[in-house]
């Protein structure tokens, strides 16, 4: 087994990877990004829909243009890229990471670590649906890597259960490929993904969404022949006699991503809100040399928001590699009303920082406060899909432990 | 002389085995494309103590035996095999008189270590049991295991012995001349046969009515199972009984070998008709969840990875239908319900080293080649780094992770093809590969694409598992 | 005079636009910024969208190159336009940004590439291909 020394070792190259291999290497110290895959990018590879990078490019991008642009900068940096390499496990204690690439079994001594790993998808086994086990059940991510990657169709006819972002473009995806759409159905009252999407992907193309609707159960022997779906009550019981058979081949997931922090979850202080890590404003975890940033920390709307996670992360791995010495935390953040996810949890207080907070309802307009003060006052429908970023540079109103609430505006 | 077995669940893959010892041609057929997936994919994984079997019943008669020929069974042909133990637990005085009928019911059966513990004792090795319980039967004996891996073992190992296996192909009818077995009949041929071992599972009655032995029903009783996420490894060390019923030991709450917790299984009776009938309930699962939690609180169905459901070949006589027939040369194994598996190595036996001899008069000749080992695929939990590091330096495919969420690499997946995995859930069970939280998101297409690349077939061709189990349709474009 | 209700896609936060014509003058409510305004109008008069598919690539290390329009297109065109881009054939190498179609369907708009697909190397991309063995170390298989 080789041994070798590097200063940040970045985990993960999606957008979060990607532009924290950039900054780390930009402050002059030796970066090395794993990727598990052939290639990096992440979902960015396969997402060929726009609506990417608004933010950091100032246009609307398709998720591989977005992509290439990160590749072009990283590759004017002295960053190292190693594909086909998982890491295996980290060890707290001495610094080490075990990778497991085709060239063997690599121990790599850090000095700091970035774990951008990213989210997984839901599987509809994880939901315990009852009825038969077929073939014809894909989450939308799989069916995306299927469609626009390798160039194969899952199906003819198709049923959307979730109406989670991915799941929405996918139905448009499905459709403009010649599959008959049968509809989206959502247990939820409200579209789990953003209103845009739902307007540009199913109404653009007649695609019915049923809310407050379920799967009850699964019929078929191989492939998947069909499914039961019934309406809802407000405890998101089906409610008997509602039942409809639809007599669809295949079935597209789209019911949540789930952080992945396998490697850091026994270690690193965790919030079972956001499903990740603890982090700072510098995207500092509770182990001072571990650094996260992405979906890995919490489920984000924006892959803008994820590159910037991914670049102060990358910047202050480096400065904690080369030996400076970093500023601690003065101001922890509590959840207070109605505050689902939201980071991140504690500052220093030394530098302005994006504060992320989901709504846990629907509100038809809000206002964020902090220890009682009002921030800031949004006169627009609040939904628990879409993400508020809140730009903070004045602490005043912070204290060593902070009140985080959004109230509903009468 | 030439034997066929029908069946290659559990007990036709030990016969098989046991009988590749020997100087004899053996033939195993089955119906499904693969080996191990009837009554033996889906059940609860458990090598039984002994003690729970009525005294008398042939059930009893093999199950403790059983039980001590896992050590070396699982030595020679290197499965996942752990002597765990197990508790069954009581909540009330009469569950406790219960609990000392158990322990006197395993003395009789040869069980002769059962212990009854107050629940100070249980709840230092099970913390996360409920309270109220207050006392417990110790097994030190019971353990845990991967069923379709010891089947597929056997097979591997007894094919290296000289067996010739026959996938995807269904026995329609025995062929029998004054009392004796003839010839077997298939969707694929006819073969001259002398004898014929009935190990067809839940499809027993049927065979054995083909053959004009005498009858039995098998009818299925369906259990159904929720598998739970690794994250809670250690939430029971051992395998967690509830005090049995007279129908059923219960819903029970256990670990898996590779580190999951299993909750199940309810038991359903369905009609004859329904011997494919897997899918699960919403009766079922809440029923089980409700069943296991009031073992142990702390089961949390927000980590569930996968609920299914197996089948078990119950019949009306209450027992094991394990002998010789009034048709010489038909022996059945049938009605082979819990703890089938546990009895499966001694009635294996059994049936060579006295069936054989004893009823049939014939005495079979020991080979004096026989080779006892099988060695598993590679796989990383049983490997030490540095070990594993040589392996990838010898094929860079074990360095080339396709499954995250249990380790599984390109070459192992490659090797499970080379030993007979023809589709996604051949590989799923041979290699762990898609049974992970995820349940096949980053890895299944990846799978497709290696077994079309192995088999040299279009990627439309892979199936997921019977054949019309397709998973892609076509191209987007041409 | 005519109203509609929509929601503006321009960005997530999906405000709820009344739009009503009169004759000539269009106005806008409920839109929180210009793009809104604009988005508003457009419905009303000429609605427009962005189109992202896939073209199949010829000797590609990929099977398809995804596009785009670089402009929104009329989508009363839509479905057309659509079924034009699945005959599209392009050859390998395509480069990020190339024009794939000029003026598709006299939009004035060109179909772009969205990434930059090169020439099948030994060993090739994501593809699936149908290939036999395994004496390679690429997950694709080194197969012509």
């Amino acid at each position: 087994m080789r041994k070798e020394k590097v200063d940040v070792l970045v985990i993960g190259g999606g957008a979060a990877g990607l532009a924290a291999a950039i900054e780390s290497a930009n402050h002059g110290v030796k970066t090395i990004l794993l990727e598990r895959e052939r290639k990096t990018g992440g979902v960015l590879n396969q997402c060929i829909h726009n609506g990417f990078g608004l933010h950091v490019f100032k246009q609307e991008l398709t998720g591989p243009e977005f992509m290439e642009l990160l590749w072009e900068e990283l590759s004017k940096t002295s960053a190292i890229v190693k594909s086909d390499s998982t890491v295996l496990k980290i060890a707290p204690e001495s610094k080490e990471v075990t990778v497991l690439s085709r060239e063997g079994v690599v121990i790599y001594q850090v000095k700091s670590l970035i774990v951008s790993t990213g989210a997984r998808e839901r599987s509809l086994n994880n939901l315990g649906i009852p009825g038969a086990r077929v073939a014809g059940v894909f989450t939308a991510g799989v069916v995306q890597k299927m469609v626009n990657i390798y160039n194969r169709l899952p199906g003819h006819n198709v049923l959307i259960v979730g109406s989670g972002d991915i799941g929405l473009i996918m139905a448009r995806r499905l459709k403009i490929e010649g599959m008959n759409v049968v509809g989206v159905v959502e247990i939820m009252p409200e579209p789990g993904g953003l209103i845009r999407n739902v307007v540009q992907c199913l109404e653009d193309f007649d695609i019915p969404l049923w809310l407050s609707h379920t799967v009850t159960e699964i019929h078929g022997t191989g492939r998947l022949e069909g499914v039961t779906v019934a309406k809802v009550d407000g405890e998101l019981k089906p409610i008997l006699g509602t039942e409809k058979f639809l007599k669809v081949d295949t079935l597209v997931t789209s019911v949540g991503l789930i952080p992945q922090n396998g490697l850091i979850e026994n270690f690193v202080e965790m919030d079972p809100i956001n499903r990740g890590p603890v982090i700072d404003d510098l995207m500092r975890t509770s182990v001072e040399w571990i650094f996260a940033a992405g979906n890995n920390v919490a489920v984000h709307d924006l892959v803008d928001f994820v590159y910037e996670e991914g670049k102060i992360a990358g910047k202050y791995a480096a400065l904690y590699a080369l030996g400076e010495k970093l500023p601690g935390v003065k101001y922890n953040f509590k959840r207070g009303n109605n505050v689902g996810v939201m980071l991140p949890h504690r500052v220093t207080g030394e530098i302005p920082f994006k504060m992320y907070i989901r709504s846990k309802k629907i509100l038809k307009s809000c206002e964020v406060k902090f220890n009682g003060k009002r921030f800031r006052i949004f006169n627009w429908k609040i939904r628990p899909s879409e993400m508020l970023d809140l730009h903070l540079n004045k602490f005043d109103a912070f204290s060593e432990t902070t009140n985080v609430e959004v109230n509903e505006l009468e | 002389m030439k034997i066929y077995i029908i069946g290659a669940g559990i007990s036709g893959s030990l016969i098989a085995r046991e009988l590749s010892k020997y100087e004899v041609e053996v033939h195993l057929i089955e119906k499904n494309p693969d080996v191990g997936w009837g009554v033996t994919k889906a059940n609860s994984a458990i090598i039984h103590g002994g003690y729970d079997d009525p005294p008398g019943t042939v059930r009893a008669q093999f199950s403790s035996i059983g039980n001590k020929m896992y050590d070396q069974l699982s030595k020679e042909l290197d499965f996942d095999f752990k002597r765990i133990g197990s508790y069954v637990v009581a909540f009330n005085e009469n569950e406790v008189l219960y609990l000392k009928e158990l322990k006197e019911r395993g003395r009789k059966n040869g069980v002769t270590n059962l212990e009854i513990v107050d629940v100070k004792e249980l709840k230092t090795k099970e913390p996360n049991i409920n309270e109220n319980a207050i006392a417990a039967l110790w097994c030190p004996d019971a353990g845990i295991t991967e069923p379709w891996e010891v089947a597929i073992a056997a097979i591997e190992n007894a094919r290296k012995n000289g067996l010739i296996l026959h996938l995807s192909e269904k026995v329609v009818d025995i062929v029998v001349e004054k009392g004796k077995v003839k010839r077997l009949v298939t969707n694929k041929g006819e073969y001259k046969a002398d004898i014929v071992i009935n190990a067809a599972g839940l499809f027993a009655d049927e065979i054995a009515r083909m053959a004009g032995a005498e009858g039995f029903k098998i009818y299925p009783r369906k259990g159904e199972y929720i598998l739970l996420d690794k994250k809670l490894n250690g939430l029971v060390n051992s395998v967690i009984f509830p005090t049995p019923t007279k129908t059923s030991k219960g819903v029970l709450v256990l670990p898996t070998v590779d580190g999951g917790i299993l909750i199940g299984p309810n038991a359903v009776d369905l009609p004859v008709e329904e011997k494919s009938n897997l899918s699960t309930t919403k009766e079922g699962l809440t029923e089980i969840y409700g069943r296991a939690k009031h073992l142990v609180p702390g089961i949390d169905l927000s980590y569930t990875i996968k609920t299914f459901s197996g089948l078990r070949p119950e019949n009306n006589r209450k027992d094991f239908i394990i002998g010789a027939t009034k048709i010489w040369g038909f022996i059945n194994v049938a009605g082979i319900r819990s703890p089938g598996l546990t009895a499966a190595p001694a009635f294996a036996k059994y049936i060579v080293e006295k069936i054989f001899p004893e009823n049939l008069k014939v005495n079979l000749v020991k080979k004096k080649e026989f080779n006892p080992y099988r060695k598993r695929i590679p796989n990383m939990s049983y490997f030490n780094l540095e070990k594993w590091d040589k392996l990838v330096k010898k094929d860079p495919k074990y360095g080339k992770l396709v499954c995250f969420c249990n380790n599984v690499t390109e070459g192992e997946i490659v090797e499970a093809i080379k030993r007979g995995a023809r589709t996604v859930d051949g590989v799923k069970f041979r290699t762990r590969a898609s049974f992970g939280r995820c349940q096949g998101g980053f890895c299944g297409l990846k799978i497709i694409e290696i077994l079309a690349r192995e088999l040299g077939i279009s990627v439309e061709e892979v199936k997921q598992n019977y054949r019309n189990s397709w998973i892609i349709d076509g191209k987007v474009r041409i | 005079m005519s109203k509609k209700k929509m929601i503006c896609i321009m960005c997530p936060i999906g405000c709820e636009l009344t739009v009503s014509k009169q004759g000539e003058k269009i106005t806008v409510e409920g839109n929180r910024c210009l793009r809104g305004r604009e988005y508003g109008i457009n419905e009303m008069v000429n609605p427009r969208r962005v189109l992202t598919m896939s073209v199949k690539v010829e000797n590609g290390e990929m099977d398809l190159v995804s596009v785009r329009t670089d402009a929104p297109i009329p989508k009363k065109l839509i479905y057309d336009i659509i079924e034009y881009i699945k005959k599209l054939k392009v050859k390998a190498p395509v480069k990020r940004g190339e024009i794939i179609v000029k003026n598709i369907f006299n939009t004035g708009v060109n179909l772009i590439a969205t990434r930059t697909v090169e020439k099948t190397k030994m060993g090739g991309e994501d593809e699936i291909r149908t290939c036999t063995g395994s004496g390679n170390d690429k997950l694709s298989g080194n197969c012509v």
